[in-house]
């Protein structure tokens, strides 16, 4: 097979870390070449390195088995390398067929020659089977769809390397699947691709070789079919991984969060939450699975006392907490993993001691004399969730900013987890974090459930609801469309419920898909 | 850990000086331009400022207001508020001090010079929290509101001491305080008071406050991340008229300290910036009480040394406040000055 791309020794140092030490990376012609590693491993660094944002310290890049010198994105553009970046760098107010033709524009005289583009548009989707309307306006269209337009503007400009990082993040589980038949499209078509990734399952869908990286050095390369879950995780962590949580049936008790009929509006008025009911008892986990932006965030909110309610009622055990102050339900036994951890959850200039009793600041024993910080407590606080929630570096005074995206979540984890609340609601908890600490915090969430909490939990990362919960509410359009016990869901199910398709439809639509295959 | 603390510390004060520095440097190039000698000139200028204990003790004398005044801006900003009002808030302060001052008498001085500082706070605190409130309530930006208020102090405070409580004699002033209510001063002829001792005491209120207790946890977490505080059980509404409240009492302080400790009347306008300059030596001690005294020092000796050496040199006295500026312009630039850092590290 020939080598459209080589990378020999790639290194770079950052102020503070080594990203890249020595890296070895190829790519075969008409190959998906996964390359994984947890959250700061220096996939991306080498990967910005390869389409010219960054300039390497050491090493040497092949294209086509030329010596080549990429310092900046015109030169991987000319060399006919594509990157697709996580964020999308789209005009929103502009259509698909004008923001793709961005930059090397048609002209008919001074002005935009839009029709052309919207031919070769159209032409290029045609050829790589990605469907697309050349006139639709990319503010209108899915996030899914945003992300085709970013791959034909690279193929728009010729590429032949296409370089994905991170690409499922932002997708739903149904635009993953599409996004793979894509790849697949566009590698028969003699497209290499580069895809980064830090979620197993994916590389082992469609990948064709994977390469690990573990702390800027590679850990190995391997045809998929060589290797496995388990394997790929251990070369990812450096340990042997736990990737099922292990737990025991539910011993559901006592209702303790009953949500009736609420309604919560977003700061447009607009109704984001709609006459909801809803209720967790003690010693389960509910899981919300759904398509983020159907209400689950007002919900949470609401809850929590962050956002006024529109209608309805919250009852935490036999009290109506209904639009209460955000103290007083945290003090009726009340713990919340916000979804966003730098915007609700921590203060970053803070240090992790500090955040660490963030909500609890003004309680025993952080207080003396009802109105003295007793630095001592604090400290000795810190120490005690630093070690018990493995934070790392187990400094109490460093700033939280310092931290990984995983530790910084540890703090929230630890500082809610250890209050050992009747109700949690955790979102999102392992959104960015690391392998090694989503293992570490799906056990915890399994240990406050065994120890009788009610567990509310939101997230759209499926596995992670289907491996936790023991009953699985899906949300969509602001109300709970679906309550199922979590042994008769299947993630295709899950899926067809999420994008707003009603259950009979679903099981009338797999009775006859059944029998046509029998 | 020790020493990870210690080095961010060390950092924080970095910008502040390399600052300096670099505007004495380009100070000195005016010097030159003007055909003088600038080391002698900043010799003058430093003899001037810190050579005796009379001159250190004019020094001291100028930086006590713009300690008070520094330390208001460096409170709200602590808090997320950027407090452009310490001047209207210092006008009224003064004016509740000097009320007090000459209203009562026969008061015991145990009891009337307190009154009268208390007053003074009280009125710097009632105008700061009025844009606390209105920012709180109903969202109006701290900015607009503190800025427009200091007119209305202004012109408030010319009413008052010119109409109802006009002293009687040709200039724009009130009546006298009564020496009951009046500051010490502690080394004639200078004219530095008690208020010093006032000032530091200040300082380390606002460390203590700020660093030391629920309430000061509650006003930086807002000033950091408003969003997680509400998640933490804090009411923002409330810290955010708090906190303007006390940088409005703290520039209440600096008039105070200036009419019971200089002028011992209400002169109308006599503040001459005392609250802006506020916000300059915020930012040059970092916002940090104890950096904020070092900062009003430095702007209380360049202020007492320039006058000599526009006396004795060719240098105009202007020149201060083109370094003042420059210091500002430094501080400001911290991203600037930590680049020529780094590059001299780099070499």
């Amino acid at each position: 097979m020939d080598k459209v791309l080589e990378m020999r020794g790639i290194t770079k140092q950052f102020p503070r870390v080594l990203a890249n030490d020595q890296v070895d990376f190829d790519l075969n012609h008409g190959e998906i070449h996964a390359l994984v590693g947890e959250n700061g491993s220096g996939k991306s660094t080498l990967m910005n390195i390869l389409y010219g944002l960054y300039q390497s310290d050491s090493g040497e890049i092949f294209v086509r088995g030329k010596k080549v010198n990429i310092n900046e994105p015109r030169v991987a553009i000319d060399l006919r390398i594509g990157m697709v970046f996580q964020h999308f760098m789209l005009v929103e107010p502009l259509t698909v067929a004008e923001n793709i033709v961005l930059g090397s524009e048609l002209r008919k005289g001074p002005f935009l020659d839009t029709r052309r583009a919207i031919q070769e548009v159209e032409e290029l989707s045609n050829r790589y089977g990605l469907k697309i309307d050349p006139r639709a306006k990319i503010a209108d269209l899915s996030v899914g769809l945003q992300q085709r337009v970013e791959i034909l503007k690279a193929l728009y400009r010729g590429a032949e390397i296409l370089i994905l990082d991170e690409p499922t993040a932002v997708l739903t589980p149904q635009e993953v699947e599409d996004l793979f038949k894509v790849l697949l499209a566009l590698k028969e078509q003699g497209t290499s691709i580069v895809f980064i990734t830090h979620k197993i399952k994916e590389v082992l869908a469609v990948s064709d070789r994977v390469s690990v990286l573990r702390r800027g050095r590679k850990v190995g390369t391997k045809a998929t079919s060589d290797t496995n879950e388990q394997d790929l995780a251990e070369m990812m962590v450096g340990r042997v991984v736990l990737l099922n949580v292990e737990k025991e049936p539910a011993q559901p008790g006592a209702e303790v969060l009953r949500i009736e009929k609420l309604s919560v509006k977003d700061q447009f008025g607009q109704e984001k939450v709609r006459s909801l009911d809803l209720n967790v008892r003690s010693g389960e986990v509910l899981g919300i699975a759904g398509v983020e932006g159907n209400g689950q965030s007002e919900l949470v909110e609401a809850i929590a006392g962050l956002q006024k309610t529109a209608g309805g009622r919250i009852f935490l055990g036999e009290q109506e907490i209904t639009n209460w102050s955000p103290l007083k339900i945290k003090e009726a036994g009340f713990g919340l993993v916000p979804e966003d951890r730098h915007r609700r959850g921590l203060v970053l200039d803070y240090s992790v001691a500090d955040n660490l009793i963030l909500g609890l600041h003004g309680k025993q024993p952080f207080v003396r004399r009802s109105m003295w910080r007793d630095d001592k407590a604090v400290y000795a606080n810190a120490e005690h969730v630093i070690e018990a929630y493995d934070i790392r570096p187990p400094v109490a005074n460093q700033p939280a900013r310092s931290l990984s995206g995983g530790n910084q979540q540890k703090i929230v984890v630890g500082r809610e987890f250890t209050q050992n609340p009747r109700l949690l609601i955790c979102a999102q908890p392992t959104r960015g974090v690391d392998v090694g600490a989503i293992e570490f915090i799906h056990q915890q969430v399994i240990a406050q459930r065994d120890q009788g909490a009610a567990v509310l939990l939101v997230s759209a990362e499926l596995d992670e609801i289907l491996s936790l919960s023991d009953r699985i509410a899906v949300m969509y359009n602001g109300q709970i469309v679906s309550v199922m016990s979590a042994d008769e869901v299947t993630e295709h199910k899950l899926g067809f419920l999420m994008l707003g398709g009603r259950l009979e439809d679903y099981e009338a639509h797999e009775v006859s898909g059944n029998a046509k295959q029998d | 850990m020790q020493n990870r603390t210690r080095a961010i510390r060390w950092q924080e004060m970095v910008t502040p000086l390399v600052a300096v520095i670099l505007a004495l440097a380009i100070g000195a190039g005016f010097i030159l331009f003007v055909g003088e000698n600038p080391l002698a000139a900043y010799k003058i200028l430093f003899v001037e400022s810190f050579g005796s204990l009379r001159n250190l003790a004019t020094t001291l004398q100028r930086a006590t207001p713009l300690m008070f005044t520094g330390m208001a801006v460096a409170f709200g900003y602590r808090a997320g508020l950027f407090n452009i009002g310490a001047e209207g808030q210092l006008y009224i302060g003064a004016f509740a001090a000097a009320w007090v001052g000459f209203t009562f008498t026969g008061l015991p001085r145990l009891i009337h010079l307190p009154l009268a500082i208390v007053g003074g706070m009280l009125g710097g605190a009632l105008w700061g929290s009025i844009p606390g409130y209105l920012k709180a309530k109903l969202g109006v930006h701290e900015v607009i509101n503190t800025i427009m208020l200091n007119f209305v102090a202004l012109y408030l405070t010319d009413w008052l001491a010119t109409g109802p409580f006009h002293g009687g004699s040709w200039v724009p002033e009130t009546a006298r305080i009564k020496a009951t209510a009046a500051l010490t001063r502690l080394y004639p002829p200078t004219r530095l008071s008690t208020g010093l001792f006032l000032a530091l005491l200040a300082a380390l209120a606002v460390y203590l406050v700020l660093w030391k207790t629920k309430q000061g946890y509650e006003l930086r977490a807002v000033g950091l991340n408003p969003h997680a505080a509400e998640y933490g059980g804090i009411n923002v509404a409330k810290n955010t008229i708090l906190a303007m409240a006390i940088s409005g009492a703290l520039a209440g302080l600096a008039g105070t300290e200036q009419i019971l400790g200089l002028h011992n009347r209400f002169i109308v306008r006599f503040s001459a910036d005392l609250g802006f300059m506020g916000i300059a030596v915020a930012l040059l001690g970092k916002n940090h009480p104890f950096g904020v005294i070092l900062a009003a020092i430095l702007f209380g000796a360049l202020q007492t040394g320039s006058a000599a050496m526009d006396r004795l040199t060719a240098v105009p006295r202007e020149l201060i406040t083109i370094i003042q500026a420059l210091i500002i312009f430094f501080v400001a630039a911290e991203y600037l000055i930590r680049r020529i850092l780094r590059m001299k590290e780099g070499a």
